[in-house]
């Protein structure tokens, strides 16, 4: 049960950072003391990307392909990500997988995955897939280590 | 026989002359559709949209089977949970996996009538996990788990005809009662098989404990103590000093078989029977009863597996007061008593005899006294019946016609709803006068105080819960919606704010507050936990397979396309069973599934959740299968065929998702 309650949470707090933002127009600064450890490094969702604020470049740091983490970025689109993507360059439902991570940003791509609703209501490109592919994506509600390791399953392809 | 006949056409006049009288007197209901509402009780009952209410009230849906939830003050209803009936909105007893949870010793019964929920409770006072509702007529009681507004488990009572006085639970919830409202032969089909007119000698009544595992909700009978055979009616625990008692309200003291209108009216008091249950607990733990043997059903919805399981249970433990002599206690209540409530001290324990003319109190203090003093005016069947007079705090007089039921404020305040003069009563428990009457909108049956009958009333309203409309709504033919009424007690005079049609009969409600039960809410089912055994954890996984003449299907849905979406070799005949995975892992984003010509209703699978539809194909063709929930721009795409083959066709079995432009 508790996995669960600490998902709903993020995703309520997903919900209020993105009324917020509705409302405002600005995207609320970092609360003071929040983890700023290497992505995958604490087990929490409570970090950034978990509770609705925008991931950046500097929150992800990517070095050589990680085999053990793309194996289990792989399992995770296997149940989660592959109804709609392939991994070749096609369209099925949302776009082909086959080397997105040179098209976009590692950042542009988590935040796709972890806060899809901000994303389709700020990021231009994320409206302009929006328009073309007509499903709004699903909030699978991957935690930020879940999401890092199918960044890292993309990285393969 | 014909003279009979004769004395009940008279008595039934008589009655309904009586009745008439009562509805034609003077402030025994409105007279109009207009009652005295101020300018302010509307804004007093809006919430804006967009916001939540700051209540929810759990009510009843009488003969529907289902338990409706409402939000207060607005009155909106939030959902209509399916418990002892069929529902087709969520394919409930009609998925396989759902079916199990209305399986009785008499088969699937997709119908019963439900009367009172019961929040459970932590030290006396609602805790928001689960809401108990019992099953009247094929006796079950049921336990709705808050944190997926879902039945969680269903148990049926043996040795139990109208679960009437039922699902009223003890402080902590150790253990929910059932009371039988018929009383009836039990035993071996020997001992059942018996001329009715043998009521007295034969007929037993029984009040059974049933025990909730405080983790899984998995329920099953502790105990039960037989009675002499009467008729229970209502229940309620004792709290504070007196926790570790039950109180039930009885009628038919005069063991009447027929006619109970009048036959069951003739003496001046009937009983509200005590029991000690922390000693009826003690003796069971004991061994001091008898194991009998009987047939059960505990059914029980496993979240992991998405499925109902049903144990079926051999045997129950009887407990005889007649034997075990401080166990039962019967004091005298006028007359005819229905409903029985203990107040937040614990100290009062107030029946309404409803067809008499004042309502009772009694005293825990006073009735330890009588028991320990052995203050008895005889007995009843070999049970100690207590001195009235030694076990009553008091009496209100003249409060209205025809009390049922009371529930307490915080301030020492009861408020008791009266049946024939229409209207609610507040008085004091302390001076027994009657302090404020107002006119509900009419012949109110159960009322509600959120947390009224629990150790901490949280006060505010009092909703009045009617059984006749007209008048009130628009007309919608010769039936109305029944309803409630939502009157606010904050000041010294109740007032009326808002009426709201309900679901089939509300006839009791619970009601807390929102904040009690919001941080519970599963709002998906993690699909990584998910052991359905036909499960399809992600496409890949999808496939057909046969065995016989059956054919399974692991499916998928997301937005907005199931896979597989084409099946063929499919033959007339066959039992196909679609096992539906929704890869789904966001809020409210439930996938429908239906097929043309399906024999039951559709099925509504929430995210992360796998579920069954079963299908047997009768004529020959390509059969459309689509999506009903509407959940995406192209929802409507949402579909696909079975190719359905006359039996002993050779097409061979396939499925499949055929994507024009996938790279891979």
């Amino acid at each position: 049960m508790k996995p669960l309650r600490s998902i709903g949470t993020a995703v309520l707090l997903t919900t209020l950072v993105m009324i917020q933002a509705c409302g405002g127009g600005s995207t609320p600064a970092d609360p003071p003391g929040a983890p700023s450890g290497p992505p995958g490094a604490s087990g929490a969702t409570a970090d950034k990307g978990g509770a609705g604020e925008l991931i950046t470049a500097a929150d992800l740091n990517l070095s050589a392909v990680d085999p053990a983490m793309a194996e289990k970025g792989k399992t995770t689109y296997d149940v989660k990500c592959q109804a709609c993507h392939s991994t070749g360059e096609n369209r099925v439902v949302g776009p082909g997988w086959k080397g997105v991570t040179t098209r976009r940003e590692p950042a542009w791509i988590m935040n796709m995955i972890m806060n899809i609703d901000v994303m389709l209501e700020k990021d231009p490109e994320a409206q302009k897939l929006l328009e073309e592919c007509l499903v709004r994506m699903p909030n699978q509600n991957l935690s930020k280590d879940e999401a890092r390791e199918v960044l890292e399953f993309m990285r393969t392809l | 026989m014909k003279r009979s006949l004769k004395t009940t056409t008279l008595l039934l006049g008589s009655g309904a002359a009586l009745f008439l009288l009562f509805n034609t007197m003077q402030g025994c209901r409105p007279q109009t559709t207009q009652a005295a509402v101020t300018g302010e009780a509307g804004s007093k009952t809006y919430v804006k949209p967009g916001s939540y209410d700051e209540f929810y009230n759990f009510v009843s849906g009488g003969f529907s089977g289902q338990l409706s939830v409402y939000g207060l003050p607005s009155g909106r209803m939030l959902r209509n949970i399916p418990v002892f009936s069929v529902n087709p909105e969520s394919g409930w007893g009609y998925s396989e996996e759902t079916k199990p949870m209305l399986m009785t010793t008499h088969g699937f019964i997709p119908w019963d009538d439900s009367h009172h929920p019961e929040l459970s409770m932590t030290d006396g006072v609602p805790d928001g996990k689960w809401c108990f509702i019992n099953g009247n007529n094929t006796p079950r009681i049921a336990l709705v788990d808050l944190g997926t507004f879902r039945t969680k488990s269903i148990i049926e009572i043996p040795n139990c005809a109208g679960n009437h006085s039922s699902p009223f639970t003890t402080p902590n919830s150790e253990y929910v009662i059932s009371g039988t409202r018929f009383s009836i032969p039990m035993g071996t089909d020997t001992e059942r098989d018996v001329p009715i007119e043998s009521y007295r000698e034969n007929f037993k009544g029984t009040v059974s404990f049933i025990h909730p595992e405080p983790e899984s909700g998995k329920m099953s009978i502790a105990f039960q103590i037989i009675t002499p055979g009467m008729n229970f009616d209502l229940s309620h625990t004792g709290k504070g000093p007196s926790d570790g008692w039950f109180f039930f309200s009885c009628y038919n003291s005069e063991q009447a078989y027929s006619l109970l209108e009048v036959n069951a009216s003739q003496r001046d008091k009937d009983f509200i029977m005590a029991v000690n249950w922390k000693k009826a607990e003690e003796y069971a733990k004991a061994g001091k009863g008898r194991k009998v043997p009987v047939e059960y059903y505990s059914n029980w919805y496993n979240d992991e597996t998405h499925t109902g399981e049903s144990t079926v249970m051999k045997e129950v433990l009887q407990l005889d007061p007649r034997e075990l002599t401080d166990l039962v206690y019967f004091m005298p209540c006028p007359k005819s008593p229905h409903g029985c409530d203990v107040d937040p001290t614990g100290e009062y324990i107030v029946g309404s005899g409803k067809l008499a003319a004042l309502i009772p109190v009694f005293s825990f203090t006073k009735i330890q006294a009588a028991i320990a003093a052995k203050d008895h005016d005889g007995d009843f069947m070999g049970i100690p019946v207590l001195k009235y007079e030694s076990v009553l705090h008091g009496e209100v007089k003249k409060p209205g016609l025809g009390p049922l039921h009371t529930e307490f404020d915080a301030n020492g305040n009861a408020y008791t709803s009266m049946f024939v003069s229409s209207e609610i009563v507040k008085w004091s428990l302390k001076s027994l006068e009657v302090l404020d009457r107002v006119p509900t909108y009419y012949s109110i049956g159960h009322l509600c105080v959120p947390g009224g009958d629990s150790k901490k009333p949280w006060g505010k309203y009092v909703i009045a819960y009617n059984k006749i409309t007209k008048d009130r709504f628009l007309p919608t033919g010769p039936e109305l919606a029944q309803s409630a009424q939502l009157f606010s007690i904050e000041g010294d005079k109740m007032e009326l704010l808002l009426d709201f049609p309900t679901i089939g009969e509300p006839h009791y409600a619970q009601a807390l507050p929102a904040e009690l039960v919001k941080p519970r809410e599963v709002k998906f089912f993690d699909i990584n936990k998910n052991k359905h055994p036909y499960l399809a954890k992600g496409e890949s996984e999808t496939r057909i397979e046969r065995k016989g003449n059956e054919v399974h299907v692991w499916m998928t849905t997301i937005r907005s396309h199931f896979t597989p979406d084409n099946i063929e070799g499919v033959k007339v005949g066959d039992e196909v069973y679609f096992h539906i995975t929704n890869l789904e892992q966001d809020w409210d984003v439930p996938h429908g599934f239906a097929i043309k010509g399906a024999a039951t209703a559709e099925l509504l699978i929430m995210p992360g959740e796998t579920q069954t539809l079963k299908w047997v194909p009768d004529q020959v063709g390509v059969v459309p299968m689509y999506c009903t929930d509407f959940c995406s721009a192209l929802h409507q795409e949402m579909q696909g065929y079975v190719r359905v083959s006359p039996a002993g066709s050779k097409v061979e079995l396939k499925a499949e998702t055929r994507s024009v432009d996938a790279g891979s």
